[in-house]
Formats: structure tokens, C-alpha cells, sequence
């Protein structure tokens, strides 16, 4: 990532004033400073960053600083809170219309990621909701978007209504109702051509399909690499067709994402999904707590402060902070863990939380998601004491009955030994005293 | 020579309608910079510190990125110091020779050309992330290279995404070239090395290679599309002659990153900047071109295939400063 966190840019800043009481005045400039820049790297709009900042400094100074947190997680609390405060909550929902179908529209500029996400929102719906959508060729301009268009019908065995190219945009989503109607399908989603927000012509024409088929949702496409365009973007199709809702694509890229602030900003429509591949089944609904932490580049710092609020039991982070010194975490302390760990969410991202590691080699590989946790969990468990404590005992029989006995295979269990080992020497690493003290988040279980 | 003087210069060395074109595609984006800077100058008369804060947030709004505006901001705080500015008038040229500075760095001023083998097939492989125009900027670069003369192939390398090869294929039929391809889902490397050997039997100029969309931090992903390079290599020496980035104007900060690993997968020799009839303005390749060296060859200005420009930095400030810069030449 070429971009440097909030979290490592707060490190000097955090160091400085650790100790403190409060938070002074001059501590919440410095840091806000740093706010500012990690937001603008992110490409949130420079004036939503203005309005933030603003609100972060009132809020920040002279606050007392909570016993287990330095003054400048303090500030990372506030930044947070502000941040969660303007994502808004997760809403993921879709609109069900009284009477079928149910019309969605889907708009957005050109490479937006429009027709792909059309095919994944159908796949959501009848997959996920049971529902029977058809989907509708409106795009005639772009070279072959009807094709494209068809060949996901094709993939999702799905119905697509197109009338060609020759046909008027305003026509076929007409006609595309009739025929949903007829045929008894009970979502409708029409897939239009990109456009820009400024082309009176083509936004006309949106306008023109939307009065004509009353949808029940449009949904706004939108690039999460997107710059500081993107409050125009969206202001301009929420002004112009009061977009319902809109759809992040491209987040499985390393984009920060700032965007998603932008959007959230100057229009207050709730981001509902975000697209996290090319394949069709990669739609997510949208989290907006961890965009946040997205966007400020710091893993996720931010749960970490609010467990740290409640819950960081200094004696035992002592003790387990000598024990990895000593190299003498085992698997055993890691089950014991394993509770917070899921709470905190993904392992990699625990790594990446910590100031400083994603600078780190190695650390790419440390790749747990959420789902392999509870395998994780398994594995462990199905480990004897011995093992658990002594790892390298597990030879290739172990390995099978271990993977047998927890319903993985061989590979999982060898993956999760390696990582483990990987893991013991960095945290190892982490906690050589030459990287400095970070009280309370030192290392990843805490 | 002032420098007003000279862009102006510069510029009229352009056919008029090149430039029109340029204008009239980037009117929105001009008149929205324009106006924001003007009403800078008119509100400000004296250059000072809340004049420099304005300044930095029509840069940064221009998504030239932080660093690089705070960087500029600190010279041209230097540069009005040393040379006494109190104008904001005054300021505004210095504010567009150190944009094109920060473009050019050390390098000479020159307009970035296609360095195509004269004699001879030439190879360009265009690459980017997913949707940023690769396939309509080939449609386009097809388009002008026929109108020079030349015999162009096209290679659907897109494999991958659902009705790619079918938008080439309209291309093809568009601008009246050869379009070679497999089918979807075909191996990339093969669809392209088909291209060559068929570019070469047809006695072709240039063969334009499309490629499926990535984002770089797919590693699988981008070992494929070097490997695509490297059969271009094998197959012809000194090949691919061109490797083109394409990046959207839209894009903010990750353009960056896009630069920095496209360069590492393929060895990228320049950049299409496309979308730029917008209202975003694409700052970002300023930083690319100065961290990087790459240099913006193209710019694209709409969905037609005559929608491709040649890049030229002073047009790039032009298309920023238009009017700024016909009052400084005025004056
Ligand atoms: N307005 C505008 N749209 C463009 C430009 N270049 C490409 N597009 C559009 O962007 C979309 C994606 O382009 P495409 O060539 O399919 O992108 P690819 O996925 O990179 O091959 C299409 O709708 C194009 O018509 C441009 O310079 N200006
Ligand atoms: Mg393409």
C-alpha cells in the first residue's frame, strides 16, 4: 500500500503525548493534521474533510482521556464516532414493491461497474430472497453491453429483455414490465448505459425511463477508487433521479475508498452494497463501520479502541506479551483468545491494526478470513494438549487425524501451523523493545 | 519570453482544431477551474496564507494529491517571496509554470508521440483496471493510426469478461480493421500470440492488443497479463514497442498505485488519460509522471471514435487555466 495509515501517521504523535490526562489543544491540532492528510489520501472530498475536521477538534479537546487509552487513541475514538456517525448504519435491504414487480434501475458513469452488478443483484435476489428476477437491456450505446448483459443472463439462467440497439431506452423498460408482468417475474432490474452527470441529453433520458416505469429503487453505481469527483457525481443523479441507494464496486481492489464518505456526505443515501469481485456472486452488503476503518487506513484499530474501552485486562496483556518475548505462545493461549479474536474480526486485519505492521514483510500471507476462523477453532481443538503446547510434535498422522477430527483437510491444518509459526516471530518482532512501547496494542489477541 | 506568452505560443502551434476539440471537450472542466481560481483572485487581492489555503483545495479538488500540492504550495510560497509577489494576478503565472514543472521535472518539454517501428509490425499492448475505457481507447487509437495509413489489427485478449470480444468486434467493424480472437474464456496469451502471427501474415503496421481488465492488486491476475507481455517479446524483438496504461480521470489517489504495480507487471511505457469531457480533472497524473517518469500519451474526451487526443501538458494547464491564460498573454 503506498498509502500510510491513520495509525502509523498518529504513532509520533501518539508517542509524544503519551501519558497525558487530557487532551490539550495543541495535542488535537497536531493530530488533526494528520486526520486531514490520511483523509485527502483517501480521496474523501476535501470539503467533507473540512466539515470533519471541524466537528473532530470540537469534540477532541479537553476531553478527558479514558484510563486505558492514550490521548491520541482518544482522538482516533472521536475520529471514529464521527466517521460511524456519517456512514449511518448497515441497510442492505431491497425494496419490495406492494404490487409486482418490484423495478429496480440501476444508473451510474461509464465503467461504473453497472451490468455487472445488475447480474449480481439478480443472482443476490433470487439466491439469497428466493425471488425470480429478469433483467432489462437498456444500455444501446456501449459496443456489445447488450451481449454482455445477455451472456450473465445466460451464466445466471436468467431471463434478459432487450429489444436490440435500434430501440429507444425509454421503450424497452416498458415493454420490459409488460413482460415481467406476463411472465410473472417478481423483480425487474434495468441495466442503463453510463453517462455523465453532466450530459443534459442522456440524464434527460434516465429521467424520461424513471417517470415512465415509477422504479421502487434506483440504485447508484459507483466506483470506489472514485476522487474528489465524486460528490459531483452524486449530488448531480441524486439531484436529477433521487437515487434510493447506491452500490460500491471495485472493493476488492486497494483502493482506501474515501469516496464512500463523499457519497454518504452529500447526498445521506445509504451505501447498501459493495462489490467485491467479478464474479456474480461477489455482492456483499455493505459494512459501513469497516469502510471507516477502511479509509483511515487502520485496520481494525478502531474495534480495537472500543474493546480496549471495556475490556483490556492489563495484567493478562502483560502476561501474554512475555510469553510471546519468550516464544512460548501456544496454541492453547491462542484458543483462549479466540473469542476476542472473533469479535475483532479478520486475523490479518488484527495484524494490520497494529502501527507499523503492514510495512512489514510477510504480513500478506497472514491471510484468516472470517469464515476460517471457526476452522481455525476446530483444528485447534481437535489438537492434543501436547500438541497444542508443542506444535512440532504434529507429524503427518497427526496432521490427518487432527484434520479428520475437525473437518478440514490436511492443507488447512499444515496453512494454520505455518501461519501460527509466522505469526509467533513477527509478533515476536513487534515486541522487541527497538519498535517502541504501544501501550495497550501490542499485539494482535489484545 | 513570458510564459503566458509562450504556452499561448504553444498552443496556437496546434491545428485550431485540435484545440477546439480539447476545448470544447474539456469546457466543463476548464470553466469549473477557471472560475474557481478567478474568484480566488477576485477575492483575494494580496497574496497570503488564506490565499495559499484556496489554492490547495482547488488543486487537491483536482485530485493532484496531497503531497504533491503541499510540496507546490511550499515553492510557490518560496517563489513569491523571492520574486516579491503581492498580485494575485501576478501569481497566477507562476502557479502554471510550476504545474508544468512538476509534470516535466529535469526532462525536456516535448509532446509524447507513439514510438511505433517504422518498418515493420508494431506491437501495443494496452492495459488498466476494470472499466476504465482499454477496449474504447483501442477503438479510437485504431480509428487514427488508419487515418495515418496504416494497417491495424486488433487482438481480443479479453477472455474474460462477458461480451468483451464482441465490443472489440464492433470496434473492428467500426473503424473497418481485423479483429483476430478465440473464445471467451480462451487463454489470453494465445489469443494474443494468434494476433501476431496473423498481424504478421496480413503485413499489418500495428496490432493493438486488448487485455481483460484487473485491478493490481491481484497478483495471479497481473502474473498473467506479464506473461501476455512476454509472448509479445518472444515473438518480436524489441515488441510490445508500446504498453499503454489506461486510467480514468475519475480515479483518485489509487491511480497511483495502479501506475506503480501496471509498471512492475508490464513495464508500462505511457498513459491514456480517458474521460476527461467530464468534471474531474484527473490531477493525479502530474504525480504520476513526476514520480514515475511515465508520460500521458492520450487523452480521451468521449464515447466516439474521434474522441482521442494527443497529450500535451500545456494543453493539460491550458484545458485548466484557458482563460487565465488568454488575460496574462493580454496583458
Ligand atoms: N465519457 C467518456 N466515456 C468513455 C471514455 N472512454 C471510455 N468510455 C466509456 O467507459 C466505459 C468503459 O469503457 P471500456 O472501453 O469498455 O473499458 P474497459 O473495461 O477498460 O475495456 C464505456 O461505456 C465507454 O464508452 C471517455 O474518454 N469519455
Ligand atoms: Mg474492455
Amino acid at each position: 500500500m503506498a498509502f500510510e495509515g491513520l495509525a502509523d501517521r498518529l504513532q509520533n504523535t501518539i508517542k509524544k503525548i503519551t501519558g497525558k490526562g487530557k487532551v490539550s489543544e495543541q495535542d488535537v491540532k497536531e493530530m488533526t493534521r494528520e486526520v486531514r492528510l490520511a483523509l485527502l489520501e483517501a480521496d474523501v472530498n476535501f470539503k467533507v474533510v473540512k466539515d470533519l475536521i471541524k466537528r473532530i477538534k470540537e469534540r477532541a479537546i479537553g476531553q478527558e482521556v479514558l484510563e486505558s487509552l492514550t490521548p491520541g487513541q482518544q482522538v482516533i475514538k472521536v475520529v471514529k464516532e464521527e466517521l460511524a456517525e456519517l456512514m449511518g448504519g448497515e441497510q442492505s435491504k431491497i425494496a419490495v414493491a406492494n404490487k409486482p414487480p418490484t423495478v429496480i434501475m440501476m444508473v451510474g458513469l461509464q465503467g461504473a461497474g453497472k451490468t455487472t452488478t445488475t447480474g449480481k443483484l439478480a443472482n443476490l435476489l433470487r439466491k439469497k430472497h428466493n425471488r425470480n428476477p429478469m433483467l432489462v437491456a437498456a444500455d444501446v450505446y456501449r459496443p456489445a453491453a447488450i451481449n454482455q448483459l445477455e451472456t450473465l443472463g445466460s451464466q445466471l439462467d436468467l431471463p434478459v429483455f432487450s429489444l436490440g440497439t435500434e430501440a429507444n431506452p425509454v421503450d424497452i423498460a416498458n415493454q420490459a414490465i409488460e413482460k415481467a408482468k406476463e411472465e410473472h417475474h417478481d423483480y425487474v432490474i434495468i441495466d442503463t448505459a453510463g453517462r455523465l452527470h453532466i450530459d443534459e441529453n442522456l440524464m434527460g433520458e434516465l429521467q424520461e425511463i424513471k417517470q415512465s416505469v415509477n422504479p421502487d429503487e434506483v440504485f447508484l453505481v459507483v466506483d470506489s477508487m472514485t476522487g474528489q469527483d465524486a460528490v459531483n457525481v452524486a449530488e448531480s443523479f441524486d439531484e436529477q433521479l433521487d437515487v434510493t441507494g447506491v452500490v460500491l464496486t471495485k472493493l476488492d481492489g486497494d483502493t482506501r475508498g474515501g469516496a464512500a464518505l463523499s457519497i454518504r456526505a452529500v447526498t445521506g443515501k445509504p451505501i447498501k452494497f459493495a462489490g467485491m469481485g467479478e464474479k456474480l456472486d461477489q455482492l456483499e452488503a455493505f459494512h459501513p463501520e469497516r469502510m471507516a476503518s477502511r479509509i483511515l487506513g487502520m485496520g481494525d484499530v478502531l474495534s480495537l479502541i472500543e474493546k480496549a474501552e471495556t475490556q483490556v485486562d492489563e495484567k493478562k496483556a502483560k502476561e501474554m506479551e512475555e510469553k510471546i518475548k519468550s516464544m512460548s505462545f501456544t496454541f492453547e493461549d491462542f484458543l483462549e483468545q479466540m473469542d476476542q479474536v472473533k469479535n475483532m474480526g479478520p486475523l490479518d486485519e488484527l495484524i494490520n491494526m497494529m502501527p507499523g505492521a503492514n510495512k512489514m514483510k510477510g504480513m500478506k500471507n497472514l491471510q484468516v478470513d472470517d469464515k476460517q476462523l471457526s476452522h481455525v477453532e476446530a483444528i485447534i481443538q481437535s489438537m492434543t494438549q501436547q500438541e497444542r503446547v508443542e506444535p512440532s510434535v504434529i507429524n503427518a498422522s497427526r496432521k490427518k487425524r487432527i484434520a479428520k477430527g475437525s473437518g478440514t483437510s490436511v492443507s488447512q491444518v499444515n496453512r494454520l501451523l505455518k501461519q501460527f509459526e509466522e505469526m509467533k516471530k513477527m509478533m515476536k518482532q513487534m515486541t522487541s523493545p527497538k519498535k517502541g512501547k504501544k501501550r495497550g496494542m501490542n499485539f494482535p489477541f489484545m | 519570453m513570458g510564459f503566458f506568452k509562450k504556452l499561448k505560443d504553444k498552443i496556437n502551434d496546434q491545428t485550431e482544431q485540435v484545440t477546439n476539440k480539447f476545448k470544447t471537450g474539456m469546457t466543463k472542466t476548464r470553466d469549473n477551474f477557471t472560475s474557481k481560481v478567478n474568484d480566488l483572485v477576485a477575492r483575494y487581492r494580496t497574496v497570503d496564507e488564506e490565499f495559499f489555503e484556496e489554492l490547495e483545495e482547488i488543486l487537491i479538488s483536482a485530485d493532484v494529491g496531497v503531497e504533491t500540492v503541499m510540496e507546490l504550495i511550499e515553492e510557490l510560497e518560496m517563489e513569491v517571496k523571492r520574486r516579491n509577489i503581492k498580485d494575485t494576478e501576478q501569481v497566477k503565472e507562476v502557479i502554471s509554470e510550476k504545474l508544468v514543472e512538476i509534470y516535466y521535472g529535469d526532462d525536456e518539454e516535448s509532446i509524447e508521440e507513439l514510438s511505433l517501428n517504422e518498418d515493420g509490425l508494431s506491437v501495443v499492448l494496452i492495459v488498466g483496471v476494470n472499466g476504465v475505457g482499454k477496449t474504447t481507447t483501442i477503438g479510437k487509437l485504431a480509428y487514427q493510426l488508419k487515418q495515418e495509413g496504416k494497417k491495424v489489427v486488433l487482438a481480443a485478449g479479453d477472455t474474460f469478461r462477458a461480451g468483451a470480444i464482441e465490443q472489440l468486434e464492433v470496434w473492428g467493424e467500426r473503424t473497418g480493421v481485423d479483429v483476430i480472437k478465440h473464445s471467451e474464456g480462451a487463454d489470453p496469451a494465445a489469443v494474443i500470440y494468434d494476433g501476431i502471427q496473423a498481424a504478421k501474415s496480413r503485413g499489418a503496421d500495428v496490432l493493438l492488443c486488448d487485455t481483460a481488465g484487473r485491478l493490481q492488486n491481484k497478483v495471479n491476475l497481473m502474473k498473467e497479463l506479464s506473461k501476455v507481455k512476454n509472448v509479445i517479446s518472444r515473438e518480436i524483438e524489441g515488441a510490445p514497442h508500446e504498453t499503454l496504461l489506461v486510467l480514468d480521470a475519475t480515479t483518485g489517489q489509487n491511480a497511483m498505485a495502479q501506475a506503480k504495480t501496471f509498471k512492475e507487471a508490464t513495464d508500462v511505457s505511457g498513459i491514456v488519460l480517458t474521460k476527461l469531457d467530464g468534471t474531474a480533472r484527473g490531477g493525479i497524473v502530474l504525480a504520476i509522471r513526476n514520480e514515475m517518469g511515465l508520460p500521458v500519451k492520450f487523452v480521451g474526451l468521449g464515447e466516439q471514435m474521434t474522441d482521442l487526443q494527443r497529450f500535451n501538458a500545456h494543453q493539460f494547464v491550458y484545458g485548466l487555466f484557458g482563460d487565465l491564460v488568454d488575460d496574462g498573454v493580454e496583458e
